[in-house]
């Protein structure tokens, strides 16, 4: 009986360990097969060169390393307030019951799969903003509210639960002292939900780097560094997207090149987010 | 100060609703494009010209059987992960480091199980562009889900049963698949199917890995193309915008429909609890 | 039966000395000398927190579960320390059956709650099992009142019934031992006093260690009882002595309803 269990016990851990096998073999592979080319250019130059041209070996990546950085930080400055507001009004304005049908549909918001999320914007967006605002349509513009949107859900789940979490007591001491219900969110309930508030945020963050067929429907892919938000754009996914299908020889290192980069970039969210996690609790 | 508090009030109410717009916006949009070219013969014809005619069938059964077996590899191991995490945690490093691999890999974005399952499973595993190497790229994603809800589900099981089915002289493993699992079966369905509606939806992590044939798969070691693959192709490459709307239909409503599943399960729950 | 070990049998079931029990740093129990006998029922009275719960999940080995928990001195069953390496816990904790003091229904049919522990000992078949069940809930008082619904959910019933369950659940494993943790805590007097009457059925078959902080409770039951203050066995007696004549000025203290 008893060694049965141990045996279980260590069964179990192994299968636990899978995880753990997956993340290993992900890096594994993929440094190995994008590694080299990085070595042969020297990672300086393939981080800020400017020009990508495959059939001439040229793999700068630098302007999609851009284009990932503009098109994030664009969908967070959509993404951010919206949710936050929406998080605000669900969580401590909304009656409970309208609260969660609320909660619900912004579920099935997540939900919608991201090619039909680019492909609203590429027949709605796009030709919006060619029309209204200007440029090409196909823009970092384009990628940023297609992205904002996308990240919505995640920000309002994540924002929510940490208002919820955030004690009674603290909302009634305030409201017994005669404050607004607005002072009181302002006052005490955001600062109370501030590190929940920020892992939020990095989370979006992760899932705007991350995305890959919105925005390749959406930002134009163009190689160059864009110099205004109308300007097509080429992300990181993208890159690899876009040309994963026919690459060969160097030049499909060079796509797994970019992936490591952009495995980094995630990592390094993924550890903020951690370190933030943990000033929490302490 | 009452006046901005109403202010304030109208303003968040107003980007709430903004939201839900773009919620109802897409789906409405979608419905009314997608309608009219939705047939039974659309979803039971194989694709004629590349698309551009026919119907979507293959495209069906790739997305199910790539989606079912993703599931079926990735719910056993996730759930008795979930198991070792919960019930099983006496040792201190082992968990944690079972705690950073699926923390990590859930913020892994998809274009890079992509990348990876390429490597891995279409070439070096010599399992090419199949329905295989496809199902076990998705099932690695979804992993840290299934685990992630399964984990919550089991915590939920209150102590007092673990510790009546002690008393009563079960060993720990009989206790979980007695007790423990019983209870928090319907948590974990509802994160199974959360796990589901997320692997229906991905294309980048297939596109790769599963290859874009528009022949229905006669062997596990077949390419197939699935529901978002084929219509990212008809959208992207311009084949049929009529098509590619009416795939996008079926793709969404095959998605809400196991989202208000998972979620109605998750509410009886809930209630229950109350 | 050897005649010495049937002496032996009389004598002693459960023998305690110097048992302490400590969660981490916290000492719970204090070089705790007690004998109970077989087919005894002893009852252990106390305020909260003096450790009756603890001794009981001492004998289980239920308190092995916490970590950080650690005992010292030797708590023996039939002459064998509970806690020597050679014992199978999940045997133990069959021979010696527990009822808590909230009454839980595990989340499945009244049939299967009863069922669960012969189940997990290996018995499948379904004829035997409901002997089993059916012989465990007469015990326990409760089958008149549920045979026609054995295959609701255990959840539905009411709280007195529900505590029955939980004592048919560990008779239905035919145990050697019955401790019950305040079985009667979050009952009305009708329920309780069923309960009570219970016991004295059932001490012919097992040994029975009942825990109550309530005084009056105890001299009810008037049976071999023992009190514990912070951890310490203050005195033991008959029911009788303890009221009455309590050797102990903190025993009278209690009995009087000064504390506690
Ligand atoms: N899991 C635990 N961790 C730490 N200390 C504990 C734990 N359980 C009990 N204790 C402590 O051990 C002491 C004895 O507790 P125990 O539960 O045995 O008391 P009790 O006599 O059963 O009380 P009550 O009548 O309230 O049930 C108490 O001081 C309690 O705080
Ligand atoms: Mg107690």
């Amino acid at each position: 009986m008893h060694n049965k269990e141990t045996l279980i016990q260590w069964l179990l851990a192994t299968v636990a360990l899978s995880a753990i096998a997956v993340l290993a073999l992900i890096i594994i592979f993929i440094f190995k097969e994008g590694s080299p080319v990085i070595a042969r250019l020297g990672l300086a130059k393939f981080i800020t060169g400017t020009k990508w041209s495959p059939t001439r070996g040229m793999f700068g990546i630098l302007p999609m390393i851009l284009g990932s950085v503009w098109v994030t930080l664009g969908a967070l400055l959509i993404g951010v307030p919206m949710g936050l507001a929406t998080a605000i009004f669900l969580a401590e304005m909304a009656p409970p019951g309208a609260s969660r049908i609320l909660k619900f549909a912004i579920q099935l918001l997540a939900g919608i799969p991201s090619v039909v999320f680019g492909f609203i914007g590429l027949v709605i967006l796009v030709p919006f903003i060619r029309q209204w605002i200007g440029g090409p349509g196909f823009s970092v513009l384009a990628a940023a509210i297609v992205l904002g949107i996308m990240i919505l859900p995640t920000i309002v789940s994540v924002c929510y639960d940490v208002f919820k979490a955030v004690p009674e007591a603290y909302r009634e001491g305030m409201l017994a002292l005669g404050a607004t219900r607005w002072q009181t969110i302002k006052m005490v309930v955001l600062p109370a939900a501030k590190s929940g508030i920020i892992a939020a945020v990095i989370l979006g963050m992760g899932r705007a780097i991350g995305e890959t067929m919105a925005v390749i429907m959406v930002a134009g892919n163009a190689t160059k560094i864009p110099v205004s938000p109308l300007e097509p754009v080429r992300t990181l996914t993208s890159n690899i997207a876009l040309e994963m299908g026919y690459a060969i020889g160097e030049h499909r290192e060079a796509l797994f090149a970019t992936g490591i980069v952009l495995f980094i970039i995630i990592a390094l969210l993924n550890t903020l987010a951690r370190i933030v996690a943990r000033s929490e609790k302490v | 100060m009452k006046m901005t508090d109403r202010r304030i009030t109208l303003l968040f109410t107003c980007i709430t609703g903004l939201t839900i717009l773009i919620l109802v916006f897409i789906i409405g949009f979608i419905m009314v494009k997608g309608l009219p070219g939705l047939t039974l013969s659309f979803l039971l014809e194989s694709p004629k010209e590349m698309g551009r005619t026919g119907g979507i069938f293959p495209a069906i059964v790739g997305t199910v059987l790539l989606t079912g077996m993703a599931v079926v590899i990735a719910a056993p191991v996730g759930v008795l992960t979930a198991v070792y995490l919960t019930e099983y945690t006496r040792d201190t490093w082992l968990p944690k480091i079972v705690r950073f691999g699926t923390e990590s890999l859930a913020g892994i974005p998809s274009i890079i199980f992509g990348l990876f399952g390429f490597l891995f499973f279409v070439i070096y595993m010599d399992l090419g562009w199949s329905v295989l190497s496809g199902a076990l790229t998705l099932s690695a994603m979804i992993l840290p889900t299934i685990v992630r809800t399964s984990e919550e589900a089991i915590r939920a099981v209150p102590d007092a049963y673990r510790e009546v089915s002690f008393a009563l002289g079960s060993t720990r493993w009989q206790t979980v698949t007695s007790v423990v699992l019983p209870s928090a079966k319907p948590g974990i369905m509802t994160g199974v199917m959360l796990a589901v509606g997320r692997a229906i939806g991905e294309t980048a992590a297939v596109i790769f890995t599963a290859g874009s044939s528009l022949r229905l798969p006669g062997t596990l070691l077949d390419s197939t193309r699935t529901l978002p693959v084929h219509f990212y192709i008809l959208a992207r490459e311009g084949i049929s915008l009529e098509n590619a709307y009416s795939t996008a239909l079926v793709l969404i409503l095959l998605i809400l429909v196991i989202n208000i599943t998972a979620y109605a399960v998750m509410n009886r729950l809930a209630n229950k609890g109350r | 039966m050897s005649e010495t070990e049937a002496a032996q049998d009389r004598a002693c079931k459960i023998s305690a000395r110097n048992f302490s029990f400590f969660y981490g740093e916290h000492c719970a129990l204090r070089d705790i000398n007690l004998e109970i006998k077989r087919n005894q029922l002893l009852t252990i009275m106390g305020p909260s927190g003096s450790g009756k719960t603890t001794f009981l999940r001492s004998l289980n080995r239920l308190g092995d579960l916490i970590p950080g928990t650690r005992h010292e001195g030797s708590l023996e069953i039939d002459g064998t320390d509970v806690y020597s390496p050679g014992v199978d816990v999940a045997d133990l904790r069959r021979r010696v059956g527990m009822v808590f003091a909230l009454p839980v229904a595990l989340p499945m049919s009244i049939f299967n709650n009863v069922a669960h522990g012969p189940r997990m000992q290996g018995i499948r078949h379904s004829k035997k099992l409901e002997k089993i069940v059916e012989k465990a809930l007469r015990d326990a008082i409760l089958w008149d009142e549920v045979k026609d619904r054995l295959s609701d959910h255990a959840s539905r019933l009411s709280g007195g019934q529900l505590q029955r369950l939980s004592i048919a659940r560990v008779l239905a494993l035919e145990p050697e031992i019955v401790l019950l943790d305040e079985p009667t805590s979050g009952l009305d007097p009708i329920s309780t006093l069923k309960i009570e009457e219970l016991l004295w059925e059932l001490v012919d078959r097992y040994t029975i260690v009942l825990v109550t902080h309530n005084p009056l409770q105890g001299a009810r039951i008037d049976s071999e009882t023992a009190f514990l203050l912070m951890g310490e066995l203050v005195e033991t007696g008959s029911a009788y002595d303890i009221f009455t004549r309590p050797k102990d000025k903190r025993t009278e203290d209690y009995v009087s309803g000064k504390f506690g």
